[in-house]
């Protein structure tokens, strides 16, 4: 069975985006606004909504939003289970299988952070139970869980350390000429990028996403709806999750994965390809979440654009960005130099590539494809398509 | 002698806790009496690490801990010079391996490197577990294996 072109995602949204602790707003608020801009994007009426997606643990419920939004009859809220931004995508795929399958009508897929209001989560303070066994050696944050994986990698594979210099350098480039980007007037050098100092090795200050403060929205109804609104459909061609044996590396351990140095995507790229019916050779445009850059070296390897052998020469900052590059990356900025949104604003993003709205458009896409949260499962990856693809 | 000689890591920060029900505490007795032990099947004979209620291979809920040698092979390392908060100032930076045992391959223990934490770190190196006793509890760091 296959959902492939049965939903679209109709309307996107996003308030504005500030560095972390800046936002004036309380965080229901910012996503209020995100969910309503989507909603005026797509031409709905915010009371038809029926349907609410988010993931990590969003504070915004999905009562309280459909209460505060008037919504007449609410059938559907979910949470995508997992480990931060890797559910942006599979948050996506919850709303396109509601729709599909006839449990609901027009949903949205929403995140929300407000860090100074809620403290930030990069410090990872919660205690969870057994974790001792790595908490007492210094291994509590996210990157600190990472970064092993990645040395790893890079002993296996040979891999050039210069592919992640371009991931970043490519995210604050293409935020040059992005109003949102919270990075807009800040390039990045390479020279600043060798120069940064380390956070945890193999990544220094710039292989880092940033924390900020933010909403985005997305709104996902049927394939025979979409026509009749106001946007050019994004259809979704395929969308999975997963991960490898025992691949809970994110959680309470580190140590119990067979496959240690991944990315988590090896197993669902096959299946969202099949899917779609695409293969990475169809794709134009690629939105990669980036919490460090050697993930989403790692994620465009298993998502098949190139073999660690080829990548030193397939991911160089000018085969990354507009207007001429072969892989155009993170045309918004991504998390790294647009805001951190956890990972939403690139699901954002591919749907404006499809339209033809983004400030880095890439010529004539017709395949977009979104992967969220390397080196955390659940994973989760998108294609959209444009209404050639189908 | 301050904490910041005698530990890697201020305890004031990374402490042992224990949680009930407590999955890990034979690991953490053992390290009391310098020795390395983890989570073994009684019914498949594997090894199994981090802890659980279940085997993950013949799903046996009968479980126990045993001890292991000591050693072991690195797997991987990362060396964080970033602190998460002020009082790890001192401490960085610090290094933290994952080592596959010797007695248990595809079985990784993590800890932290014991001496200078500023050297190349060779993957496949040799490892032996160096025990640093808190009052409360001893963690089992690694040395170079000369």
């Amino acid at each position: 069975m296959s959902i492939r072109g049965a939903t679209a995602v109709v309307g996107v949204g996003e308030s504005e985006y500030y560095k972390h602790g800046r936002s004036p707003d309380p965080e229901f608020v910012l996503v209020m606004k995100a969910i309503l801009a989507a909603a005026a994007d797509a031409g709905v009426d915010p009371r038809t909504i029926d349907g609410f997606v988010s993931y990590a643990n969003d504070r915004n419920t999905a009562m309280r939003v459909s209460n505060a939004l008037g919504v007449n009859e609410l059938r559907w809220a979910t949470m995508q289970w997992g480990g931060g931004g890797a559910g942006a995508s599979g948050a996506v795929q919850q709303a396109a299988a509601a729709v599909a399958a006839g449990f609901a009508e027009t949903v949205v897929v929403y995140r929300g952070l407000s860090q100074g209001e809620f403290g930030r989560f990069g410090l990872m303070r919660t205690r969870h139970p057994n974790d001792s066994l790595r908490f007492a050696y210094g291994m509590s944050t996210p990157i600190q869980k990472f970064a092993a994986r990645m040395n790893r990698y890079f002993y296996e594979t040979g891999l050039d350390p210069a592919t992640q210099r371009a991931v970043s350098m490519a995210s604050y480039f293409h935020a040059q000429s992005n109003p949102r980007a919270v990075m807009k007037g800040r390039p990045l050098t390479v020279e600043q990028y060798e120069e940064s100092r380390w956070i945890v090795e193999p990544w220094r200050l710039y292989d880092c996403c940033q924390e900020n403060d933010g909403a985005a929205a997305l709104i996902v109804t049927s394939a025979a709806r979409a026509k009749d609104l106001r946007q050019r459909p994004a259809y979704i061609l395929g969308a999975a999750m997963g991960g490898g044996h025992r691949s809970s590396a994110y959680s309470e351990s580190v140590y119990d994965s067979t496959d240690f140095p991944t990315a988590e995507f090896k197993t669902l790229a096959p299946r969202l390809y099949g899917m779609a019916q695409v293969g990475p050779e169809d794709v134009d445009v690629v939105q990669a979440y980036e919490n460090f850059t050697g993930g989403v070296v790692m994620a465009l390897i298993e998502m098949g654009f190139c073999t660690p052998e080829e990548a030193g020469e397939v991911l160089t900052l000018e085969n990354l960005t507009v207007p001429t590059g072969r892989l155009p990356l993170n045309t918004s900025g991504g998390n790294m130099a647009e805001a951190y949104i956890h990972g939403l604003e690139l699901n954002v993003e591919a749907v404006r590539q499809i339209r033809g709205q983004s400030f880095n458009q890439v010529e004539d896409v017709e395949i977009s494809l979104v992967c969220s949260g390397p080196m955390v499962t659940p994973a989760s990856a998108m294609i959209l398509g444009s209404e050639e693809s189908l | 002698m301050s904490e910041a000689k005698r530990y890697i890591l201020p305890e004031s920060i990374y402490p042992v806790v224990l949680t009930r029900p407590s999955l890990d505490e034979p690991h953490w007795v053992a390290a009391r009496n310098e020795e390395l032990h983890i989570q073994r099947c009684k019914h498949c004979r594997r090894f199994q690490w981090g802890p659980e209620f279940l085997c993950h291979h013949c799903h046996s809920f009968d479980l126990g801990f045993e001890r292991v040698s000591p050693s072991g092979t690195i797997y991987s390392w990362e060396r964080v010079w970033h602190p998460v908060s002020p009082e790890v100032q001192p401490y960085v930076p610090y290094v933290i391996l994952v080592v596959e045992l010797d007695d248990a391959p595809g079985i990784y223990a993590t800890g932290n490197l014991v001496g200078d934490p500023t050297v190349e770190i060779p993957i496949g190196a040799q490892v032996a577990a160096a025990f640093e006793h808190h009052d409360d509890y001893t963690l089992v760091q690694w040395r170079l294996a000369q």
